[in-house]
């Protein structure tokens, strides 16, 4: 892995674990999809394609940041305010 | 006066988390039970943070009253932009009988040390569903309040609140220091990434007890019975209109 990135990456790496705790489906879930996806592209070497790569994991981390956010919202909507 | 505002927050059980009751009937389980900020808590941190960078107050001073686990509360509020923490260290039989009276009279002690622009709260606590505590605190202070808030701007020394009501929108314009409880719509909650709790770590959590605040915590209430609520009974089917119209008289609803 390219040496100025590597740190980079395993920020990402331990971002989307803490934010995986929280998930839906059980933390357990979460952390094995997050490892498969983060072993899978282990011997890429290509900067232009790390850095996509991370792009990619900085996303699904505000999409998760939005999917707990929306829970939320719904389920206090439901629980407080007359439908 | 200082440019200062006092959040409070509560560490409640998760709003996710299917709550049991305990055999005893005495109160609700909470060991081992996964807990987190007051969701209506969260939108008073982010309003203080949100009008701190928008540079129309100076600092923002989170409080939390309870045992040593609150101080993981205080410091999601300081991960998300809070200036400084306070923990009124709460412990055992007192923090089962902690309840709004107290916490309001902790609050109207810190609001004057503290000597603060205003206060903020949620409007009430998924746990207990009080909605007392933010009330109770302007009544001690004697401050106006505006509770409900789904909106809030700063008029010079004055403070707008627009207020969700059952007919709609109320829109007030009160003095400060004032007390404001925060309602679901104000704003939208950061989340508390990694990078900014360990950030946080470096912010100062001060610690202190009720009785340093000349506060009498003593409950006049006592919990007598908790229960869960009655299970839903399964529906019935009918074939015909008929059918459901004699059922009805039946139940003696018509």
């Amino acid at each position: 892995m390219a040496n100025p990135l590597r740190s980079e990456v395993v920020r990402l790496y331990k971002n989307l674990l803490y934010l995986g705790r929280e998930y839906p489906k059980g933390s357990e879930y979460f952390r094995d999809r997050l490892r498969s996806a983060f072993s899978r592209n282990r011997a890429e070497s290509d900067p232009q394609a790390i850095r996509e790569m991370i792009l990619r994991g900085e996303f699904v981390s505000r999409e998760l940041e939005a999917l707990y956010y929306l829970r939320k919202y719904r389920a206090m909507k439901k629980r407080y305010y007359e439908e | 006066m200082s440019g200062r505002v006092l959040v409070g927050v509560k560490r409640v059980i998760d709003y996710a988390v299917k709550i049991r009751v305990k055999p005893d009937n005495s109160c609700v389980v909470t060991d081992g039970v996964k807990h987190s900020m007051n969701p209506f808590c969260e939108i008073a941190v982010e309003e203080a943070v949100k009008m701190k960078e928008k540079k129309l107050i100076k600092e923002v001073v989170v409080v939390s009253c309870g045992p040593q686990q609150a101080m993981e509360t205080i410091r999601t509020a300081l991960a998300m932009g809070a200036d400084r923490g306070i923990h009124v260290e709460v412990t055992g039989k007192d923090y089962e009988n902690l309840g709004p009276l107290q916490v309001s009279k902790i609050m109207a002690a810190l609001a004057k040390k503290e000597d603060v622009l205003f206060v903020i709260l949620g409007k009430q606590a998924i746990d207990d569903d009080c909605n007392q505590t933010g009330q109770m605190t302007a009544a001690l202070l004697d401050w106006p309040q505006g509770t409900f808030a789904s909106e809030l701007s700063m008029e010079g020394d004055k403070i707008k609140v627009v207020r969700e009501i059952d007919g709609g929108l109320e829109t007030v314009k009160i003095n400060t220091p004032a007390v404001i409880t925060a309602d679901l719509r104000l704003n939208t909650p950061r989340y508390a990434t990694l990078p900014n709790i360990m950030k946080a770590k470096k912010k100062k959590i001060a610690n202190v007890k009720p009785a340093d605040l000349g506060v009498d915590i003593t409950s006049r209430l006592e919990v007598l019975r908790v229960d869960e609520p009655p299970q839903r009974e399964a529906g019935v089917k009918v074939e015909t209109v008929d059918d459901l119209v004699a059922r009805l008289k039946e139940a003696g609803r018509i």
